[in-house]
């Protein structure tokens, strides 16, 4: 006797496309709209702290002033536009190219501890400059700015080729282990010229811990199309970053280049990873926490991750900066070395915290 | 004749006699195999690691011949060679050695429980908390000769074991909240010791870059007795766990279903890692790549995809002796560096080889 199967039940009939199960995609945009209102709010006040606060507090009224009437002379509206504004968007331009750079790299290696170095690109920086200290006695920071470029391109230049090479072409682990490969040949290198160099040391030094400071705003105009170019490529990239996280061939049969797609996303990730090391040197870490907190916020649609990270790097970076700015009043701790040691603990939690991060 | 006639029963029973005789004689010859192998490789690492050692005992300033090595270490050198043997040289081959076999072995602990050919004491984190305590010790307070330095080390390291434990206590200890943890700590320890690289004078500075690159240069007879203790302490815990770690790499199931309690082996196997990666590194700072590379390069070798602990510690004396070696000798213009220069150096080679073979996988 056959079992008797229930006639089909209009809630079992396949849901009208676009709305899906009863929670995830709208929930999803719902909260992403709603983080991404937070976050500017907490941008605005973000920026408004690190005008305002530092050695000398500056009353938010004057700070209004400085910025739309200004009276030379007066040393608060001085300090505010010649010091603190430039290093405000700095924060803000080198905040968002390093939360985006390291989202892109987190989908592009389907890998949660990637981060934006994890191409060579910081370590090809970090030897360029070397370079340009060593050899070329250059030291200043827009002095540096080219070179930082430069090394940037070339390595993420020479670790793609390497990487496609073979017949698989490239793939998300080649990518990380030939990067690995160029980070570790270039620590040697570098390694040697400042064991044997106290000069380069004593300048490199400050360098590499990564910081907003002293940097004229000529520096942020020469890099600044640079990171808007790959700020838009990175919001293209999210859709392809999706089609990619299942997998190469789920993505080819979803339609997906996936070559192309590939390159598009390390493309953005050089454009802006090589801008954010010339603005404010190799502070990696932003690039990744922040996708792991847009994560948390939004889940894993790659376009939302991406955005939010954009919001959310600056937050990180000016926050970071203002804090070193206040902790050893009258002097100052660098922004790349108090970034650590407020993002470290929030990793921490989050992975404590949340089952997704540990798949 | 014909055959003598049988039972069905009986034909039957030979049968699967014959069968089962074949399937064992197949199966004895593969375990001969692979023991031959075994056998092989691992005499092959010990002759090249002994034969590395008696040349870095041979080469330098005063260069003198395997006779007179040999011979003094007997006991029965004359002139100088003892003093140059015993008292320059020894000590540091020996300090190379107990390094060696120390990241080998913590290497391949950390890789299979973690099971992750990504995760090494370098990237979660214990290098850099022995590297943060030990710039303290340096730039901080100031001191540079006696124990300050290796303590300091060994407490930082072993602060960030435990604070690492302490995160991924709830949770487990495997997959990526592990190494994530470690990565976010490891940043925080860079954070500290960039702090005191640039509030420091740039002697001190470059005094404290020399110790974050490993380097043998500090090895006297002290340092090379306490490391010597600890080891003799640890690698015997290497060998208690290494049958719980063979079962864990089962899969928790089986291995829970054969007895074991995967969590706490875990948790023993990890710890053990940690104090080998701490001890190593207080003695002769974070030592580039050995950890990461000695255990994959084992298993490659041995290729039956077993543990290979013996095979990795002595792939690490290898890596840290030969490295040590060209570090010293073979350089270029008379340029003599610090050996984690050298072993970075192969750090970026062997990754390339790594991914040009093809199998990223542990074994």
């Amino acid at each position: 006797m056959s079992a008797v199967l229930d006639p089909p039940t209009p809630s079992a009939a396949p849901a009208p496309p676009g709305s899906g199960p009863a929670e995830p995609r709208t929930t999803g945009a719902t909260r992403g709209l709603l983080a991404v209102v937070l976050l500017l709010v907490g941008l605005a006040l973000v920026s408004l702290a690190s005008l305002a606060w530092g050695a000398r507090d500056v009353a938010p009224s004057a700070v209004w002033d400085a910025l739309l009437a200004p009276v030379p002379g007066d040393n608060d509206h001085l300090v505010v536009r010649d010091l603190r504004v430039p290093r405000t968007l700095i924060g803000l331009v080198g905040g968002a190219a390093l939360g985006a750079a390291g989202a892109l790299m987190q989908g592009v290696t389907r890998n949660p501890i990637a981060d934006p170095g994890l191409l060579g690109i910081n370590s090809g920086a970090s030897l360029a400059v070397i370079v340009a200290i060593a050899g070329l006695g250059v030291s200043s920071t827009s002095g540096y700015l080219w070179f930082a470029f430069a090394g940037a391109a070339v390595a993420a230049v020479v670790v793609y080729g390497a990487a496609s090479l073979g017949w698989e072409g490239v793939t998300p682990v080649k990518l990380a282990l030939v990067g690995a490969a160029l980070t570790a040949t270039c620590t040697s290198v570098i390694t040697v010229v400042l064991l044997t160099d106290t000069r380069t040391l004593g300048e490199y030094r400050f360098w590499q811990v990564g910081s907003l400071a002293n940097r004229p705003l000529d520096v942020l105009t020469t890099v600044l199309p640079f990171v808007l170019v790959g700020l838009a490529l990175a919001l293209a990239a999210g859709r392809v970053l999706n089609a990619l996280a299942l997998g190469d061939d789920v993505a080819r049969g979803l339609g997906q280049d996936v070559v192309r797609g590939r390159l598009l996303v390390v493309t953005a990730v050089v454009l802006l990873c090589g801008s954010a090391v010339s603005l404010v040197g190799p502070i990696a870490f932003v690039g990744l926490v922040v996708p792991h907190v847009a994560r948390s916020i939004v889940g894993p649609d790659y376009r939302w991750i991406v955005l939010l990270s954009m919001l959310l790097g600056p937050v990180l970076l000016l926050a970071a900066d203002v804090v070193g700015r206040l902790v050893v009043r009258p002097s100052e701790l660098e922004a790349g070395l108090v970034v650590a040691v407020i993002g470290a603990p929030v990793l921490i939690g989050l992975v404590r915290r949340s089952r997704a991060v540990a798949a | 004749m014909s055959a003598p006639v049988l039972s069905p029963a009986a034909a039957d029973r030979a049968e699967r006699e014959e069968r089962h005789e074949v399937a064992s004689r197949g199966l004895r010859a593969t375990r001969r195999r692979r023991l031959r192998r075994r056998s092989v490789v691992t005499v092959v690492l010990a002759v090249l690691a002994v034969v590395l050692s008696v040349t870095a005992l041979m080469l330098g300033d005063f260069k003198l011949s395997a006779a007179e090595v040999l011979r003094t270490l007997a006991g029965q050198g004359e002139g100088a060679a003892p003093f140059i043997v015993m008292e320059l040289r020894l000590p540091r081959l020996v300090l190379g050695v107990l390094i060696g076999t120390a990241f080998g072995l913590a290497g391949a602990l950390f890789q299979s429980v973690l099971r992750n050919p990504l995760a090494s004491p370098d990237v979660i984190g214990i290098s850099q908390g022995a590297s943060a305590g030990a710039v303290v010790a340096l730039l901080a307070v100031g001191a540079t000769s006696g124990f300050v330095v290796p303590l300091s080390a060994l407490a930082g390291g072993s602060a960030v074991g435990l604070l690492l434990y302490a995160v991924a206590w709830r949770g487990g200890m495997t997959g990526h909240r592990f190494v994530l943890a470690g990565i976010g700590v490891a940043y925080v320890c860079t954070s500290i010791i960039g702090y005191l690289l640039t509030r420091s004078d740039v002697k001190e500075a470059q005094l404290a870059l020399l110790w974050m690159t490993g380097s043998l240069g500090q090895a006297d007879w002290s340092l090379v007795r306490t490391l010597a203790i600890a080891m003799v302490l640890l690698v015997p815990l290497v060998a208690v766990v290494a049958r719980g770690l063979s079962l864990l790499l089962l899969g928790d199931e089986q291995a829970g279903s054969l007895g074991l309690r995967p969590e706490v082996t875990r948790a023993a196997v990890v710890a053990l890692g940690v104090a080998l990666a701490c001890v190593a590194t207080a003695s002769a700072g974070p030592v580039a790549f050995v950890a990461f590379t000695a255990a994959p390069v084992a298993r490659r070798l041995l290729a039956d995809g077993s543990l290979a602990l013996v095979q990795a510690a002595l792939v690490g004396v290898v890596l840290v002796v030969g490295a040590d070696i060209v570090a010293q000798h073979l350089l270029p213009a008379d340029l003599t560096v610090p050996v984690g220069v050298v072993t970075g150096a192969i750090g970026g080679p062997y990754l390339i080889w790594l991914m040009a073979s093809g199998r990223t996988r542990t074994a």
